[in-house]
Formats: C-alpha cells, sequence, structure tokens
C-alpha cells in the first residue's frame, strides 16, 4: 500500500513499488488529465509537478513519491493558473493532447524563475515535444503571463 | 464576386446532400441530447441543431476533432447562419452513421465539402424561428429578423429564441432559404476561439486514451517485428507471472486494407501491467516474405529505377527534342525516406462487445469506415454497432485506419469484456501505416535565354495502392498528378513512373504524395534558376507564366494567377532581395494541394555546418476563410510538421523490421529549434478549400533551398540530421 499526496487529497493504493506514477494516476486513481506520450520521459506529455519540479511521471517509480506534493494538471496553483488563462487567450492548443504536460513544465519554470529569459524558456520547454506544432503560441503565453504578472 | 448574392445566397434545402451519403436535411430529426429537465423542449429542425426552450443551442460535428478546430468551425457556420449567441453553444460529437453524411475527417475537406450545408442549416433553422415569431405576433415575416438569439419585429419588441421553440416545432422545414451576404457574417471570417480551449487546458478532455467503462481492462500486444508476419508459438508463461496481467489471447491477422495485423494481447488490471506482461510473451513468428525488405538496398534500387525510362503518365511536346536542342541540362535525383505520423496519442481503442452488438469509443478520423470494417468482421448488422469518437491526440492519417480499433474488437470479444487497447509509442513507430519512401529523377533544359524548355520529371514510390491491393506496384493516377499537374508553361514536359512494391503498410500521412513531388518540383526549379542566373523568385513566376485557369473536373478551378499571387505575396512578406543580417539567406517554394494555394519562403543561417530557421512566411489562399485563427494555427503547425521531417524524420528498415522505436531515434522539432512564423491569409470570397494539409509540403524545399542560397550546398535527400547540419 503507497499512500500518494495529489492535488492536496490523500490516496492509498495497492499497487507495485515500481509501477510508474503515471500508470497509479490514469489507471488506478482516475486522473486522466496526465497523459502517456513515449513512456521514456521523451517528450513530456506525462509531466507532473513533484515538489513544485516538472518530473515525468512515465519513469517515476510510485514508492519513490510517497510524501511528497503531488500537483497533476486536474490540480491548481497559482502560476498553473495565470498560465492556463494565457493558453486560453491565445487558443494555444491544436489538438490539445500534449498541453497538459506543457503547462506543467511552463509552471515549474516559473516557479523557480520569475523572469526567464528567451533561453530559459526554450531549455525549460525542450523537454516537451507538440506534433501539432503550438510552440510559438506556447512561449507567446508563457511571455503574457510574465507580462501580466508585473 | 457578383454573382454570389445571386446564385449561392438562395439555396434548395430539399435534395441538399453532403459529397456523399444521401442526407437529406429535412425529413429526419433525432434528439442531439435528452432534455434533462421536463419543462425544456427541444427543437430538432435537422440533425445538426438542438434548440432548446431555455435559449441553449447544441450543434453536431460530424467530422473528428484532431486541432484542426472543426467542432468549432463547422458549427460556427451554422450558428452564424442562424443568428445564434455563440455563448449558449455546445457541441456535440456525432457518432458513425450514414445519415450525416461523409464522415471521413481525411484529405482537409470538412469545410470543403460541409460550408454550404451548414449555412443551410443554419438559415433554414433562423426561417423557422422567424416564422414562429411572426405567428405568435400576427405580423408578416418580412417584418421580423432574427438578432443574436432573439427574433426582432420592425416595431422592437423582440422574443428570444428559447421562447419560440413550441411553436417551431410544429412548423415545416422551408424548402428555400435565402443566406447572408458574407458582409453580414459575425463568426465566420473572424478569429473565433476554440470551444473545446479550456478542456484542453485543465486536463478534462476525454482522448481515446483517456475513456474508462466499470471494470475495463487493459490490453498490449506483440506484433511481429516484421508486416504480416504471424504467430507460429506463443509462450505466455512469463508473462502470466506479472501481478495484474489476466490472461493472453492471441489476435488472429484480419485481412483487408485496415484489418488486424495480428498478434498476441496480453490483457491486464491496467496499461503497466499489460506492458509489462507483453513484454515477457515469448512468440515465435513466421516473418512472411517481406523479412527481404532493407530500406537502403530498396533506395538504390528505386533509384536505378529512375534512372532508365518508365511508364509514361504524361506528356506535352516532345522532350527529347527539348534536351537535344538545350543550351544547358540540368539533372538531379532526390530521395526521401519513410516517415511515421507519429501523433501524441497513440493508437488506441476501447471495445465492449457484447451479445448486444459492440460499442466502440475511440479517436478515430473514419467511424464510418470503422462501423464497416467492425460489422463486416463481427458479422453483425452495422446498427448493432456504435463508433463514438473521442477527441484525437492528433491523427495526421494515421487514425483514419481502424486496424488498432478492430484489435479491441477481437479482444473484447474474446474475453467478453470491454477492454482498452494501449499503442505503446514503439508500436506506434514500428507499426504504423507509412508515409511512402520516394526517389525523384528530374531533368530540364534550358534556352540560351535561360528559359525552361523542357522538363521531366520520373519518380518510384511503393503506392498507398498496395495497402488495398497488396502487390501493386504503380503510383495510382491520384498519385502521379501532383507531379502531373504542375503549373508551368514549359512546352514540352514529360512524367514517367517507375515500378516499386511495398514491404510495409503504405498510408497517407498529412499531405500524402505532395511531400515528395513538393519538394522535388520546388528544389529543382531553384536549381534550374540557378543554372540560368536568374532570381529564384522571377523564374518561378516565369515559370507558372500567364494568368490562366487550368480547366479541370472538379469546380474548383486551378487558378494560376492565385498561385502567383501568393507567391508575390510571401516574397514580399519575407523581404525577398532586401538585405539580410550577415550570413542570413532565404529560399522560397510554392505549392497547390488540396484545391488551396501555398507559398512559403524560410530564413535560414548555416554556420560550422550547422543550419538555423530563423524565420518561416506563409501565405495561403484557401478561399473563403472560415476561421482566420484556425487557419494560421493550421499554418503556424504545418511549418513545424515540416520542419519535423525536413530535420529528423526518417523511418529505415532492415530485415523487414523498422530499425526506430520512440522520440529518441525518431526525433520531432522541438521548442529550441522553432523558427518565428509569419503567417498572411489571402482574403477572399471564393469558395473554401483545403488548410490542414496544404501548408507542409512547401516547408522542407523552401529551407532547402534557403540552406543553398547560404552555404552553396544543395541537399537533395532528407533528413538534414543525416548530414549533421541539426
Amino acid at each position: 500500500m503507497v499512500t500518494l499526496q495529489i492535488n492536496g487529497e490523500k490516496h492509498s493504493v495497492d499497487v507495485e513499488s515500481d509501477m510508474p506514477l503515471l500508470w497509479v494516476l490514469r489507471d488506478v486513481i482516475g486522473y486522466t488529465g496526465t497523459k502517456f506520450g513515449c513512456g521514456k520521459g521523451l517528450c513530456g506529455a506525462c509531466m507532473v509537478l513533484v515538489d513544485g519540479n516538472a518530473v515525468n511521471s512515465c519513469l517515476l517509480q510510485v514508492s519513490l513519491v510517497e510524501g511528497k506534493d503531488i500537483v497533476t494538471i486536474e490540480g491548481t496553483t497559482e502560476n498553473l493558473r495565470k498560465l492556463q488563462n494565457s493558453w486560453e487567450k491565445l487558443n494555444v492548443p491544436q489538438c490539445g493532447f500534449c498541453q497538459s504536460g506543457q503547462l506543467i513544465t511552463a509552471t515549474a519554470l516559473l516557479n523557480t524563475n520569475d523572469a526567464p529569459s528567451e533561453v530559459d524558456i526554450n531549455n525549460a520547454m525542450v523537454r516537451n515535444i507538440c506534433r501539432c506544432g503550438t510552440y510559438t503560441r506556447i512561449k507567446e503565453a508563457i511571455n503574457n503571463t510574465l507580462e501580466s504578472s508585473k | 464576386m457578383g454573382d454570389i448574392k445571386n446564385i449561392s445566397r438562395r439555396g434548395f434545402i430539399k435534395g441538399i446532400g453532403l459529397a456523399s451519403g444521401g442526407l437529406v436535411l429535412a425529413s429526419t430529426t433525432v434528439i442531439l441530447e435528452s432534455c434533462t429537465s421536463k419543462e425544456i423542449v427541444a427543437f430538432n429542425p435537422n440533425l445538426f441543431v438542438q434548440l432548446n426552450s431555455d435559449g441553449s443551442l447544441i450543434l453536431l460535428a460530424s467530422r473528428s476533432e484532431m486541432g484542426q478546430g472543426v467542432r468549432t468551425s463547422l458549427t460556427s457556420v451554422i450558428a452564424d447562419e442562424m443568428e445564434a449567441d455563440w455563448s449558449r453553444v455546445s457541441v456535440k460529437q456525432a457518432v458513425g452513421d450514414v445519415k450525416y453524411g461523409d464522415q471521413n475527417t481525411d484529405g482537409s475537406k470538412s469545410i470543403r465539402l460541409m460550408y454550404e450545408t451548414m449555412r443551410q442549416l443554419g438559415a433554414a433553422t433562423k426561417a423557422m424561428l422567424i416564422s414562429a415569431a411572426a405567428q405568435i405576433w400576427e405580423v408578416p415575416e418580412s417584418e421580423c429578423e432574427a438578432e443574436n438569439h432573439f427574433v426582432v419585429h420592425s416595431s422592437g419588441k423582440k422574443k428570444a429564441f428559447g421562447s419560440l421553440v413550441e411553436i417551431a416545432k410544429t412548423l415545416e422545414v422551408p424548402k428555400e432559404v435565402l443566406l447572408k451576404d458574407p458582409k453580414d457574417f459575425k463568426y465566420i471570417g473572424k478569429k473565433l476561439p476554440s470551444i473545446d480551449v479550456r478542456n484542453f487546458t485543465n486536463g478534462t478532455a476525454v482522448f481515446g486514451l483517456d475513456f474508462r467503462l466499470p471494470n475495463m481492462k487493459f490490453a498490449a500486444i506483440k506484433r511481429c517485428p516484421v508486416a504480416f508476419g504471424t504467430v507460429v508459438k506463443i509462450d505466455k508463461e512469463e508473462a502470466l507471472k506479472i501481478k495484474g496481467v489476466i490472461r493472453v489471447v492471441e489476435v488472429p491477422r484480419v485481412e483487408g486494407p485496415f484489418g488486424a495485423l495480428g498478434g498476441v494481447a496480453v490483457v491486464a488490471e491496467n496499461t503497466w501491467a499489460a506492458f509489462k506482461g507483453r513484454d515477457a510473451l515469448k512468440v515465435t513468428w513466421d516473418k512472411g516474405g517481406n523479412e527481404i525488405y532493407n530500406s537502403d538496398k530498396f533506395m538504390s534500387a528505386m533509384t536505378e529505377a529512375v534512372h532508365k525510362s518508365g511508364k509514361v503518365r504524361k506528356s506535352i511536346g516532345t522532350i527529347d527534342n527539348a534536351f537535344n536542342k538545350a543550351s544547358k541540362i540540368v539533372e538531379s535525383t532526390y530521395q526521401l525516406p519513410h516517415l511515421a505520423h507519429a501523433p501524441m496519442e497513440v493508437p488506441n481503442a476501447v471495445a465492449w462487445c457484447n451479445k448486444e452488438g459492440c460499442e466502440i469509443w475511440a479517436p478515430t478520423q473514419e467511424p464510418q469506415r470503422t462501423r464497416k470494417v467492425v460489422s463486416n468482421f463481427l458479422k453483425i448488422a452495422e446498427e448493432n454497432i456504435t463508433v463514438n469518437v473521442t477527441f484525437l491526440g492528433g491523427g495526421f492519417g494515421r487514425k483514419s485506419k481502424p486496424d488498432y480499433i478492430m484489435e479491441a474488437v477481437i479482444v473484447s470479444k474474446a474475453i467478453n469484456e470491454p477492454v482498452q487497447v494501449v499503442w505503446s509509442r514503439e508500436d506506434d513507430v514500428q507499426h504504423g501505416y507509412y508515409h511512402t519512401v520516394s526517389a525523384q529523377y528530374m531533368k530540364g533544359s534550358l534556352d540560351e535565354k535561360g528559359n525552361v524548355t523542357g522538363w521531366l520529371h520520373r519518380f518510384a514510390l511503393p503506392s498507398i495502392t498496395s495497402t488495398f491491393q497488396p502487390g501493386a506496384k504503380e503510383p495510382a493516377r491520384w498519385e502521379a498528378a501532383s507531379a502531373a499537374d504542375v503549373p508551368f508553361e514549359v512546352p514540352n514536359m514529360q512524367i514517367e513512373t517507375a515500378e516499386a512494391e511495398a514491404h510495409v503498410r503504405i498510408g497517407w500521412l498529412r499531405s500524402v504524395i505532395n511531400i515528395p513531388h513538393g519538394f522535388a518540383i520546388n528544389v529543382f526549379a531553384d536549381e534550374l534558376a540557378h543554372k540560368a542566373r536568374k532570381d529564384a523568385l522571377q523564374f518561378r513566376l516565369d515559370l507558372i507564366g500567364s494568368d490562366r485557369i487550368e480547366e479541370t473536373k472538379n469546380p474548383y478551378k486551378y487558378n494560376t494567377a492565385r498561385l502567383k499571387h501568393v507567391l508575390k505575396s510571401v516574397a514580399k512578406n519575407a523581404g525577398w532581395g532586401q538585405d539580410l543580417p550577415e550570413g542570413h539567406a532565404l529560399g522560397l517554394a510554392v505549392h497547390y494541394s488540396f484545391l488551396s494555394y501555398v507559398a512559403c519562403v524560410a530564413e535560414v543561417s548555416v554556420a560550422a555546418n550547422k543550419v538555423k530557421v530563423h524565420n518561416v512566411y506563409m501565405v495561403i489562399d484557401c478561399g473563403t476563410a472560415v476561421n482566420q485563427d484556425t487557419i494560421k494555427a493550421q499554418m503556424e503547425g504545418s511549418v513545424i510538421f515540416g520542419m519535423s521531417h525536413t530535420f529528423y524524420g526518417k523511418i529505415t528498415a532492415k530485415d523487414g523490421a523498422i530499425e526506430q522505436s520512440n522520440f529518441h531515434d525518431y526525433s520531432m522539432l522541438r521548442m529550441p529549434d522553432a523558427p518565428k512564423i509569419h503567417v498572411e491569409i489571402v482574403q477572399n470570397n471564393e469558395k473554401p478549400t483545403g488548410v490542414g494539409e496544404p501548408g507542409v509540403p512547401v516547408v522542407a524545399p523552401a529551407i532547402v533551398n534557403a540552406i543553398f542560397k547560404a552555404s552553396g550546398k544543395r541537399y537533395k535527400s532528407l533528413p538534414l540530421k543525416d548530414f549533421n547540419l541539426v
């Protein structure tokens, strides 16, 4: 039995200790906003916040995050909420599938850097693939969030 | 467009069909959504519209949403003609059913085929609401008009749409309606945001992969590494030891273009256990005839073939005479690899086969085809099969092929429970329907003035026909057309094809045959311009030649003036001919596909043998621009999609098995490589044409032409990573 703190709620789950957090979220608890894209930590679709940092949940054994503060796209943090507003204003998503991961990575960036340069944004967001090609709008939405927070 | 008002604005409801399916709008109504409150009454004037007495408006999207914004654009056309308040609209996704007309969301044709019909539906609904109000007020209809979810009388009194439902329900659907003047459009031609944007940003949108049923199982399938290989022996002992694995089921090969590849399924309590169990399976395969496939050798053979004369598909003038009399000759060979679609959401489907029939929830571009193949396979009538369409996490043509849905049906039937079949990324990269591999030989002649006198284009590629007719070796007529219909005023032209046999499943991928042809034609034209010592832009405009309208069988005439216009516009936007930063250079490409005209200029620099794409300029003429923001987004996306295969895209086969497996060796463009993208949409009132695909073919050749300008090196095969350029 593993006890997890997700979006401020406690969940006790009976799973193998090496099961990645992604599948615990999606198939056991039912948080399907976190996506499966590659299973190898290559695309960022499965990003969640663990103690405020963006982590690929597809590689993260569930036993390693017991007691940590996990936030998924279904959760709320101030930076996530601000970014979601900008995303919406700029109509960023196309198919939408990768956007949970994009938003989580961007949230983690703003958690540690309140004035990221273009290089900082590129370095953070390089972990996330968008096959539809929304990169220019994502960048603009991050910049707009920074502008409106000033 | 003076005639639009007189002809197109007046449409006849009876007998209007979508492209196929014989949809009769007036006679059939369905309840889109049952009302939760007994006090609410619903008015369903046609299959696509439900106005409730509380004013809420439910519009049906019959096409699949995969990022192209179709759920918003199609329904906004109804809402506009209906004078509805967009904030009262919700969109319901249609199940697969021929009564909705063609639902195949492929070929960049949803708006093109349905625009007029959606207008008619909205206009007819509006007319009925006006009639209802006129009846209540006892005034002539001519004194009433609709405005933002109300019917307004000339005296100033008004009635909300919802309050008219009871009466409107009793009225006949009009046989003839008047459409709006385009200048009065409220939503069409504007920048309406996606109706789904909030659900895409808060994680609540339900993609196929997110669909859940009570007691649903998860399955992963081990497939033969070589296409169409078959199972000889299964050792399932280790798989069954994995915690969470329930059972192992053999999946038979189902023949047909969209049948299942076959293999062995591991059914489990969760996806992770299914993947682990699948990895623990030991399967012995009969790899079949495709084990001979080595894509390197295959490319050499195709290249050899295109250097010999081929089957003539089109001939104008006498190509040999042109070559004999030439002042200069240019010859070039282009080689492009297989590509995989790799949508961010892997293929997956939920199926629940039981004694009542079969219900499916899947991210599919083609719910009707799915219904049909499942019906044929299960040998039960289509009315007992329901295909629900979820959001698609990207499609790009992959999800128009329901092989992965067939797998879910097979497994559900075997275990008699609902099941979700999930492909891993490795499955997706290694068992797809690949964009074809191609070799193209081109030869051109120039006279002493540098005019093109002869144009020979000869190509070989395994045809998509092979998916439908195994063993087919010749490109289909439509696969030759995008080379043959090149609108160049050249007196001697010949298009030829050589044979090539498929050894993997070949399928259409966003822009399809226009990717290889758009590349070869645009790069070769640039090579000719260089040989002729002419400016690439002027040379290309001269090659297109006079303003003329090509006779085509479809009502969308190929207009060279529109083609030249996008080219001139993109050159202007990019500052063609003006000073650029040190080391930067521009390259251009122009291509007509999916009935739309697109031109592209790429601005690149090359330093230390690394290419950087700084800016990409796109201009599209797609006729009436139904949603400006969606079109802009599709052009942005086309640039990134095109750059992914320009930089990285290459699928290879060794002994019949695909060598790539995931995003580390089948890479995608990422944010640091994304250029600034500048989009112009030509504004006119022509018929709307394709948007999702026509932006892709110009990207690679524009970049390759710009690299030549910057570095003097001409790259005739892709991807550029093969040259360590990226």
